[in-house]
């Protein structure tokens, strides 16, 4: 942590590792698409709907990963002034918005069927659409502050005030409403879903974490350079304004 | 404390002369819900049912809408800075806006329920309630609306942006808000347990946001 501070040595590492993360990528997003489209069974209750899962569960994890990484950076920032912390923050806000706007409408679709309507105001449903709600928040705060260290740490609070209010919104949103199914993956006593199910919903996860891991190293790296630029731009124009003056 | 108490008492009295903070809040709380019955049509039953909903989301906006003065003036004119440099810690100059913002607009808010519960057909035996889950679930909404109101300081169109920050942090006070005073309508359940929660939100507010409102401020004023 401490040796990548150095944003220099930060971009030649992922110089080295997207290429090998991208042929990874692609080949366990291909496996896992193979084994829930073809070599997954069907539900014998839900039929080929049940597919659906094998990109909404994975989606849903990420969404609460991306904001769980969000808060830890923000800690990054505010406590340790890590520069990084900063940057992977901000580029994991759009990365994390999009995967939990993934899951909801995967989940959208598979209520249509299941439960026969797009939209029910149910407990889950409405944490994750709150979820998306920080997130925007979070964008939008980014957006509207113009000098970059303001914001970075403007939008650190803020998204420490909100990893302190999840907990709070899911469970008052579960004493609210509750007919999303109960967790059946990680729970005491194993597992509910078959083992013919689970081997290709944990491919699918490895290979969205991964996604989520190249797409945020991409970003960041695209942000590191976005901010050498605007200094560069603004070494130059004090320079002209001095030759003029 | 003398110094606290002074600035509570500035604050009050400032918002209280100002006239129009107090006013637009209520003004614009008795707007929403005049046109409720507008938009859902004038059946008295199922204004009865959703009167309490209503009464929350319209007494959300309207705290909304007065939260971003709870720094903005003193931020305009320098006392701001004044009070960064005085003898209070900054957590408690928070604090303390975010009470003097409870007082002027919160309280107000939770009172005038009542009356705009008969435009709504609030059955008589839920009003109690509904004014008490107000008076101790408006805390909350002021404390928490003053992180949002540090954080958007000095931007432009923050209004907006404050709302998009605040909203969704409402949902747990909007949830047991609700159930507090439905459960005096509809019964068996007791309207207490949603009521403690209620209180509980409001206290951890008070305590936890100052804090976090302070730490956006010194980002604002640096």
């Amino acid at each position: 942590m401490v040796s990548l501070a150095n944003p220099t040595r930060f971009l030649s590492l992922v110089d080295r590792l997207v290429p090998w993360l991208t042929v990874l990528t692609l080949l366990l997003l291909g496996v896992g698409l193979y084994l829930s489209f073809f070599v997954a069974p069907p539900d014998y209750q839900q039929g080929e709907t049940v597919r659906i899962m094998f990109i909404h569960v994975p989606a849903a994890w990420l969404a609460m990963f991306g904001y769980m990484l969000i808060a830890v950076a923000s800690l990054g920032t505010l406590i340790w002034r890590h520069p990084l912390a900063d940057v992977a923050a901000k580029t994991a806000a759009p990365i994390g918005a999009t995967f939990t706007f993934v899951a909801l409408v995967t989940g959208s679709l598979w209520g249509k069927p299941m439960w026969g309507t797009y939209w029910v105001w149910d407990a889950r449903l409405t944490s994750v659409l709150v979820l998306f709600l920080l997130y925007l928040g979070l964008i939008a705060l980014w957006q509207a502050i113009e000098e970059p260290g303001r914001a970075g740490r403007a939008a650190a609070i803020l998204a420490l005030v909100g990893a302190i209010n999840v907990p709070i919104i899911k469970f008052s949103v579960d004493w609210w409403n509750t007919l999303h199914q109960s967790a059946s993956v990680f729970r005491l006593g194993g597992p509910t879903i078959d083992p013919s199910m689970l081997a290709p919903l944990f491919v699918m996860a490895i290979a969205f974490t991964l996604l989520f891991v190249l797409l945020h190293l991409i970003a960041m790296r695209a942000e590191i350079l976005r901010r050498r630029v605007r200094a560069l731009q603004q070494t130059q124009v004090e320079r002209a304004a001095l030759v003029e003056a | 404390m003398k110094a606290a108490l002074a600035l509570l008492s500035r604050d009050v009295t400032l918002a209280w002369r100002e006239g129009g903070a107090i006013g637009t809040a209520l003004g614009f709380y008795l707007v929403v819900v005049a046109l409720t019955p507008l938009g859902l049509g004038p059946d008295l039953n199922l204004l009865a049912r959703i009167a309490p909903g209503m009464l929350w989301v319209a007494l959300l906006l309207a705290g909304l809408l007065s939260a971003d003065r709870i720094f903005h003036n003193d931020y305009e004119d320098g006392a701001l800075d004044v009070l960064i440099t005085g003898p209070l810690p900054l957590p408690l100059v928070a604090a303390i806006k975010s009470l003097a913002h409870w007082i002027t607009t919160g309280v107000p808010l939770a009172l005038l329920a009542p009356v705009l519960g008969l435009l709504l057909n609030l059955p008589p035996q839920a009003s109690p309630l509904l004014v008490l889950a107000m008076l101790v679930g408006t805390p909350a909404v002021s404390f928490v609306a003053a992180i949002g109101a540090s954080l958007t300081l000095g931007l432009r169109r923050s209004g907006l942006l404050l709302a998009l920050l605040v909203l969704p942090l409402y949902v747990p006070v909007l949830i047991f808000g609700v159930a507090t005073a439905s459960a005096a309508i509809t019964g068996p359940a007791s309207p207490w347990p949603p009521f403690l929660m209620l209180c509980g939100l409001s206290l951890a507010s008070m305590v936890l946001a100052p804090i976090a409102a302070a730490a956006a401020l010194r980002t604002a004023l640096r």
